[in-house]
């Protein structure tokens, strides 16, 4: 059913140079544009240019009447007395454990799946696809219940496995990289089997080195999102151990709630790493949003 | 159908194979799949007819936490707060991030440093920019209440604090969290509109309004009805957010249904209960998508 729909935006796109409806604007227009554009940008971003300003100053500085737009002297020392106040190494080890084993669990099971849904022909195929599409629609919230008790059962919860075992093998992945493969010629599988290439042979030698792009998309977006989330930790993660950098954060902030200069250090933290993955990789975010369309 | 090709040579070896080998390729993600996904979807219908906290056995009571919801004024107040959101959200998401699009889709220099811009707080965790807007929203020092004292509010409101004005403080951090990428989604479907068409109309004597509502609109009503089916089932399943920013309050002003499933399920422990409720956002959710996907077939036809 929403298979249909989903593929709504086209395959392949070009968004650095789009080909659709534009104009080339002159003069007072182009001004007037770039104007709307700065200051909605500036809008967007200013909530992380007062988080990272904020981790910079002392604690009394954070709030005054008027702001301070920069700190009178820059506080690098909250930099380093985090690490002694927070766990925060233990938080980032967990999380980089944690997205990492997703990730790869999601890549290959994903790709792989999704080749056998796109390239092999067998009765139940598209029943089959539907059901994994079906899900994407039934939000997690309504079965988290059910599967905590399946995971408690096999106890498995309170183990960094839950988390790996109940994100590695979403529907998401397998969407994604079946959109893609949908896009590669079947002309290309066909010469390769009259070469006498098996399935597995076509998948690895053939498929799997054109969707590279497609592969770094699902990748990046699996990363973020298994890095970013809050509530499957919040269930399973009971023990201040196996904490991510969310549940951390989290309990950071309710610990040293009147700190707040180091409460952004913190935040800053747990945003940098991805968004240095996102500023070497945004062509792979847009391709991976404009292709799939989905995500969380 | 699909299987006209295999199924007709002759002999059923070939598509015995087929299917083995289909399988093969989808069986390491369908295990995990099934399990952890399909079999909870199913196992949600037994639990939600059943009395069970953590340390019993699950005893069935029939429909008796149905009967329990419908007088359950906390259940009501989730019910309501999340249409409250889902009803704001959604409109205000659809017409920012669609203007967005349109301003992003000229041929600009430093366009891309633009979009980047505005997909940036989507990728960012939830956490850090829940506490990061609690700041901003902050009564008395926040940047946000400064900036309506200096514009000449004299009684700005109390956001996060205050139970009128919590929910409009949430629905404007979920917005601005989200846009970017509805925003990405409306630009794919922008430029799958042929630049012919604007030639026409301007030739035509169109002016931009009459362009942008007879073409623009028209033309991107498959990706429109998408992005509005994925913000309904976003919103409905709203939860990370508004448990850090708010946590339900003050008072029970920002308590959405999700996190009152949580409430039930995992502080109280009353997993039969919790089902129920589990239960009506999944029915939700998927007579909403139904829904939609019927009254899009039907402007089709």
């Amino acid at each position: 059913m929403a298979a249909t729909i989903v593929t709504s935006p086209p395959a392949q796109l070009h968004l650095s140079s789009p080909t659709g409806p534009r104009t080339r604007l002159r003069g007072w227009r182009k001004i007037l544009l770039y104007v709307v554009l700065i200051v909605a940008a500036a809008g967007v971003l200013l909530p992380f240019y007062w988080m990272v300003m904020s981790s910079l100053k002392t604690n009394n500085d954070v709030f005054t009447i008027p702001i301070k737009w920069v700190p009178d002297v820059f506080v690098w020392q909250n930099y380093v007395d985090i690490w002694t106040k927070a766990d925060m190494a233990t938080w980032l080890k967990n999380t980089m454990v944690l997205s990492v084993a997703v990730t790869a669990l999601q890549v290959f099971t994903g790709s792989f799946a999704a080749y056998g849904f796109s390239k092999v022909r067998f009765p139940g195929r598209d029943v089959l696809f539907l059901t994994y599409v079906g899900t994407i629609a039934v939000p997690w919230q309504s079965y988290m219940i059910p599967q905590f008790i399946l995971m408690s059962k096999v106890h498995l919860s309170n183990t960094l496995w839950s988390i790996i075992a109940l994100q590695a093998f979403g529907a998401f992945g397998v969407f994604l990289m079946k959109q893609f493969y949908e896009s590669v010629p079947e002309e290309l599988s066909e010469a390769a089997r009259i070469d006498g290439l098996s399935e597995y042979g076509i998948y690895r030698r053939i498929i799997l080195p054109l969707s590279v792009p497609a592969l770094a998309s699902l990748t990046l977006l699996t990363f973020t999102n298994t890095w970013n989330d809050y509530l499957g930790p919040l269930i399973y993660l009971r023990s201040p151990e196996l904490w991510t950098i969310q549940l951390g954060l989290r309990s950071f902030i309710s610990q040293y709630n009147a700190e707040y200069a180091l409460i952004m250090t913190g935040s800053v933290l747990s945003v940098l790493p991805i968004a240095l993955i996102f500023i070497l990789g945004q062509k792979y975010f847009v391709e991976g949003i404009a292709t799939s369309g989905l995500k969380g | 159908m699909a299987t006209t090709l295999a199924t007709r040579r002759p002999g059923g070896r070939l598509r015995l194979r087929n299917t083995l080998t289909g399988w093969s390729f989808i069986l390491p993600n369908f295990v995990g799949f099934a399990l952890l996904t399909l079999v909870p979807v199913v196992a949600l219908f037994y639990l939600a007819f059943t009395s069970w906290n953590v340390f019993g056995a699950a005893k069935w009571i029939g429909t008796a936490n149905f009967t329990r919801m419908v007088g359950d004024a906390s259940f009501w107040t989730a019910f309501r707060n999340t249409v409250y959101y889902t009803v704001f959200h959604i409109p205000l998401t659809l017409v920012i991030s669609l203007g967005l699009a349109i301003l992003l889709n000229q041929k600009l220099r430093g366009v891309a440093f633009f979009r980047t811009a505005a997909f940036f707080p989507y990728i960012t965790s939830i956490v850090a920019i829940a506490v990061v807007w609690n700041m901003l929203f902050s009564p008395q020092y926040g940047p946000i209440n400064q900036f309506l004292h200096a514009i000449g509010v004299s009684n700005p409101p109390g956001w996060t604090t205050s139970g009128t004005w919590a929910m409009p403080a949430v629905i404007i951090v979920g917005t601005w969290r989200e846009m970017g990428y509805y925003m990405l989604l409306f630009l794919a479907g922008l430029q799958s509109i042929p630049g012919e068409l604007y030639e026409a109309a301007r030739v035509d004597g169109a002016n931009a309004w009459q362009r942008f509502r007879n073409i623009t609109i028209p033309s991107l009503r498959p990706t429109t009805f998408f992005i509005t089916v994925m913000l309904t089932i976003g919103s409905f399943k709203v939860f990370d957010l508004i448990l850090v920013m708010t946590n339900g309050g003050p008072g029970q002003s920002t308590l959405v249904l999700s996190q009152y499933i949580y409430q039930k399920g995992f502080v109280e422990n009353q997993f039969g209960y919790a089902s129920s409720i589990s239960i009506v956002l999944f029915a939700i959710c998927i007579a909403i998508t139904i829904f939609q996907f019927l009254m899009n077939k039907r402007r089709d036809a």
